[in-house]
């Protein structure tokens, strides 16, 4: 290789500096103090009594009747949005990848559910669409003869799925949309003459293409998604019992609502544990595509 | 990047200076307040105060109760200083001011007349009879049924209904083929939500929270035929979905015409009489929260209040504002801008002994006599460590009120059984007391 | 006509149908929220509900007397952009190096960065919190900034990443051949023909920094809150509320829609194989 040419290799390596000394700092920093606080007994409305709390703080969340459940509520959902999102983003995106009068109204369309802030769709979607007396849906239900549903009594965890799916859909199709854009128009219309059908195209051209962005999609949609809090916050406060509520759920009422800084710290840090867990296994599964030449 | 940050800095400063007019003020007061209409009034309204204190400049902070409350604990536990001026319910106030976060309120102005104030309101304020906070509107609960309703089955709704003659009008009322449902409850999971109104329920059973040594009470006869008749009630004459019911959609439902009782907050009387809100006014009656077998703890009581924080540097302004908010001056300010009735209620002796206010506020009367019931120092039928009515004054209450709201949430939506929820809920009420530090000897 | 273009011109019509259908489907939520906020609070929630009915402008007339809705505006658009803009200048360097300068460590590094955002906020409000105070930066557009730039480095690095590996290396290396520097090389050849990429990065990160209520709620008071902070004080009060409530979210959501309607002429075009070929 030229001198030149290595060069440039190694100054293209070192472009990467400022993000990750920025994220390093932003990381250690906050990750240390709930470190710190998590082996002490801090409690907001009792200043005076800090002291040294060792693991105990760790044994009286983990300890707690909720918290295996709260795992499994956060797995199904983060699941169950997941398949939602990338199955229908790129269903809709490949659907939307043509030419047509209005394509661009249609794709500000199909994003506008990320334009709004996650409390208020979820205020929106219990109040005026899923509420089983004034709701719209319940409308709808009522005159087709049915009785309408108790979205958020009987299908807790469903209609937050719903809502979550709702909001996240926009990011996959935003994603696919623009990946799709790069792909090479001529290979497609050379395989439709060889007579590939559609559905060929989609599996041996489309797909692999996609392979790539799918993965980012469900790598950062996870992240987000293990976090969810506010749908939940707004909507059934984490019931009924425990039917919604997930880890960063339960942190809020196990220590927050007490203002207890040490186990809201030692929550966190085993929220991190479990994404970690999580990241993991979906790299298994989509590290090779993201990467891949 | 530096040059664009400057210029919009100075943008914004230029459009700070041209909204907000007063850019010479001398004393900036940051008011962090619940969006409840009354606050919200007091906010238009006080361009009076600012009118004859030029020299003060009054930021605003608006937010949603537990967002609020969330937000003003971070600040003022941390010595944050953001806010001089703080809404804070009758929860918070004894427990900060005895921390001293609270400046101690005294050396009132002479037109104040603080001895108005009602007095159970005062108590829960004050520590060792000192005020911390200043009451800014109280409530305590009643029951809201349909006149029309009643008269067209011929039920009289007597004046101290009990929880089993409600039950019994629920049940003769309820016809969900009408969309009409015999009684509308709190399901909601919240410690300020469905506990509130269940603790009511459990106060008149004779039950209690905790017995004096701290020993939560919940695996008790009177927690379980309280709690398993809130359950039956609600989920054979109630509304369908009744586990996310909280106070705001039980309003739309009671508004709707779809409720023929209600069982809530006083200050929902506003809202039930105003016609821009709801369908059928007029038809509307009041009377005292049901009873069992005894009336104590039967209305709830709830005060929101102004107070000062220590950490703030501007405490003489503040507390100047606080004392116009709360002032009889106030009280008739709202009168002439909004009408008699919007008098911020449940505070002043002086309302309630207004003619004119009784006579054109429907809900006067029974909210006074609310009030007038609900003991903050003595709720209950058998002693208790504790004060409070519809809650516990110890600051782990909000993560037990939630705790067991979220169970009693789920017993109505019918995954659990009422006996055995209550059993595991006594035993993790007792982890959090115990980690708390209250059986230490 | 013949034949074949026959069915092609049905299916692309089907096509077309499909999509319009699937777009206002998904756009219905928003567009009832929208058509509430001209109802009156008793007309919000009626059974059955209305659909013809006469708007009132009393919601939006009430939120303008209130609150100073440019005021937040401003510092939505000034965080929010800030933000995406210091996050672009750090995003794409990094996303480059990674794209075109790969190692082994880079799906490594890519990883961590992600990791970064697995502490849920409420685990980590007091540490921030007691941070800025000491910073005193507490209420403050600057803090709002760095944290936003922060919190979504690494989804705008993992983004451009995945643009910019779809660019085709041929382009760069022509340009090399050519005897650019590494600065003319980004500049001049890469970020035009990722355009459409970079667009859609900018795009939400700025939604994302828009719409976020925790931090912006948790760290402002009033100098510095957003329209996140006006979203909320309508939210959930004593009483009907919901046409206020869809009337602020309209509001809120307005500015970004204009960017995002002005910028999807951006979203639309990709990469051109013209310009190689």
């Amino acid at each position: 290789m030229s001198e030149v040419a290595r060069e440039s290799r190694r100054a293209g390596r070192l472009t990467a500096s400022p993000a990750i000394i920025l994220l390093f700092l932003w990381m250690i920093v906050p990750l240390a103090m709930t470190l710190y606080f998590s082996t002490q007994n801090y409690v907001l409305l009792d200043p005076e009594n800090r002291d040294f709390a060792g693991l105990e703080n760790f044994t009286y969340f983990l300890k707690s009747s909720s918290f295996l459940h709260s795992l499994l509520v956060t797995l199904e959902l983060v699941g169950s949005v997941l398949v939602i999102t990338v199955v229908l983003g790129v269903l809709i995106s490949v659907l939307v990848d043509a030419k047509f009068p209005g394509q661009g109204v249609v794709r500000l369309l199909l994003i506008s559910p990320f334009f709004i802030m996650p409390t208020v769709s979820a205020l929106v979607w219990k109040n005026l669409l899923m509420n089983p007396v004034s709701g719209l849906f319940a409308w709808l239900f009522q005159r087709v003869g049915l009785t309408p549903i108790n979205w958020f009594s009987d299908w807790p965890l469903l209609s937050v799925v719903t809502i979550v799916s709702w909001e996240w859909l926009p990011f996959a199709i935003l994603v696919f949309v623009t990946s799709l854009q790069s792909m090479d128009p001529e290979q497609k219309e050379a395989a439709r003459m060889e007579g590939a059908t559609a559905v060929a195209v989609f599996r041996y051209l489309t797909l692999p293409h996609l392979a790539r962005p799918i993965a980012v999609v469900v790598m950062v949609e996870a992240i987000f998604l293990l976090n969810t809090f506010a749908e939940i916050f707004t909507t059934t406060s984490g019931g009924p019992g425990d039917a919604t509520t997930n880890l960063p759920y339960l942190v809020f009422t196990q220590a927050l609502l007490e203002f207890d800084v040490g186990t809201a710290s030692a929550g966190g840090l085993v929220a991190v544990v479990l994404a970690n867990g999580v990241a993991a296994l979906l790299l298994r599964v989509f590290g090779k595509s993201l990467t891949q030449a | 990047m530096k040059r664009s940050l400057s210029t919009s800095t100075a943008l914004v400063g230029l459009g700070l200076l041209l909204g907000s007019g007063s850019a010479l003020a001398a004393t900036t007061l940051t008011i962090g307040t619940v969006n409840n209409g009354d606050m919200v009034r007091m906010q238009k309204l006080a361009k009076t105060y600012t009118d004859q204190h030029p020299d003060v400049e009054l930021r605003w902070v608006v937010l949603e109760e537990n967002t609020l409350r969330q937000r003003l604990t971070t600040d003022i536990t941390t010595g944050g200083g953001q806010f001089d001026i703080i809404t804070i319910g009758a929860y918070e106030a004894p427990m900060w001011g005895r921390k001293n976060w609270l400046m101690p309120l005294e050396k009132f102005s002479p037109t104040y007349d603080v001895d108005d104030l009602m007095p159970n309101v005062r108590k829960q304020l004050s520590v060792d009879g000192k005020l911390q906070a200043l009451p800014f509107y109280s409530e305590g609960s009643i029951t809201y049924y349909r006149t029309d309703l009643f008269a067209a089955k011929g039920l009289k709704m007597p004046a101290e209904p009990t929880w089993a003659e409600v039950r019994g009008f629920a049940e003769k009322l309820h016809d969900p083929s009408k969309n009409v449902y015999g009684i509308c409850l709190r399901g909601k999971a919240g410690w300020g939500e469905n506990t509130a109104l269940v603790t009511t329920i459990v106060n008149t059973y004779g039950g209690r929270w905790f017995d004096e040594k701290w020993e939560p009470q919940l695996d008790t006869p009177e927690w379980h035929q309280a709690v398993s008749f809130y359950v039956d009630l609600l989920s054979r004459f109630g509304p369908p979905g009744p586990s996310s019911n909280g106070f705001n959609e039980n309003l739309t439902l009671f508004n709707a015409g779809k409720c023929a009782m209600w069982v809530d907050a006083s200050v929902a009387g506003a809202f039930v009489t105003d016609k821009t809100q709801r369908q059928v006014p007029d038809k509307v009656g009041f009377v005292k929260a049901p009873r069992n077998v005894t009336p104590k703890g039967s209305s709830w009581l709830w005060t929101w209040a102004l107070a000062v924080p220590t950490s703030s540097k501007q405490q003489q302004a503040a507390f100047d504002f606080i004392q116009w908010a709360t002032s009889k001056e106030y009280g008739a300010l709202v009168a002439k801008n909004h009408g008699i009735s919007a008098i911020p209620p449940g505070t002043r002796l002086s309302t309630y002994a207004n003619a004119e206010y009784m006579k054109n506020t429907p809900f006067a009367r029974i909210t006074q006599e609310a009030l007038q019931t609900a003991n903050p120092d003595s709720p209950t039928l058998k002693p208790v460590p504790y004060t409070g009515v519809q809650f516990v004054t110890i600051p782990e209450f909000q993560a037990i009120g939630t705790l067991v709201g979220k169970s009693l949430s789920g017993a109505l939506a019918g995954n659990a059984k009422v006996d055995a929820e209550l059993k595991s809920l006594n035993e993790q009420v007792q982890r959090i007391m115990k980690r708390a530090g209250y059986y230490k000897k | 006509m013949s034949d074949m273009k026959k069915r092609r011109r049905i299916a692309e019509t089907v096509r077309a149908i499909c999509s319009w259908l699937v777009a206002l489907i998904i756009f219905f939520p928003i567009f009832w929220m929208m058509l509430t906020s001209f109802k009156t609070e008793l007309g919000a929630f009626t059974m059955p509900p209305e659909f013809l009915f006469t708007p009132t402008l009393e919601n939006y007339r009430e939120i303008m007397e209130r609150n100073d809705y440019l005021h937040f505006a401003w510092n939505s658009l000034v965080t929010s952009g800030g933000a995406t803009l210091v996050g672009m200048l750090v995003a794409v360097p990094a996303a480059y190096s990674f794209a075109f300068h790969p190692t082994q460590r880079t799906q490594g590094i890519l990883v961590w960065m992600l990791s970064t955002k697995m502490l849920p906020a409420v685990g980590v409000l007091v540490p921030i919190y007691l941070i800025a105070r000491f910073t005193h930066l507490l209420d403050s557009r600057i803090l709002l900034v760095i944290i936003f730039a922060l919190a979504n480095l690494p989804i705008m690095v993992w983004m451009l990443y995945t643009y910019f590996r779809d660019v085709p290396r041929d382009i760069l290396e022509a340009a090399r051949m050519d005897g650019a520097t590494l600065t003319q090389e980004m500049y001049l050849v890469l970020l035009p023909v990722s355009r459409g990429g970079l667009a859609s990065t900018a795009l939400l990160s700025l939604i994302l920094n828009w719409n976020e209520a925790f931090w912006s709620l948790n760290l402002t008071t009033t100098q510095a809150a957003p329209l996140s902070a006006l979203v909320a004080s309508f939210s959930s009060p004593q009483g009907l509320f919901w046409a206020r409530l869809s009337a602020i979210s309209t509001l809120a959501c307005a500015p970004i829609i204009l960017i995002g309607w002005a910028s999807q002429r951006q979203l639309v075009r990709g990469l051109t194989f013209g310009a190689v070929k």
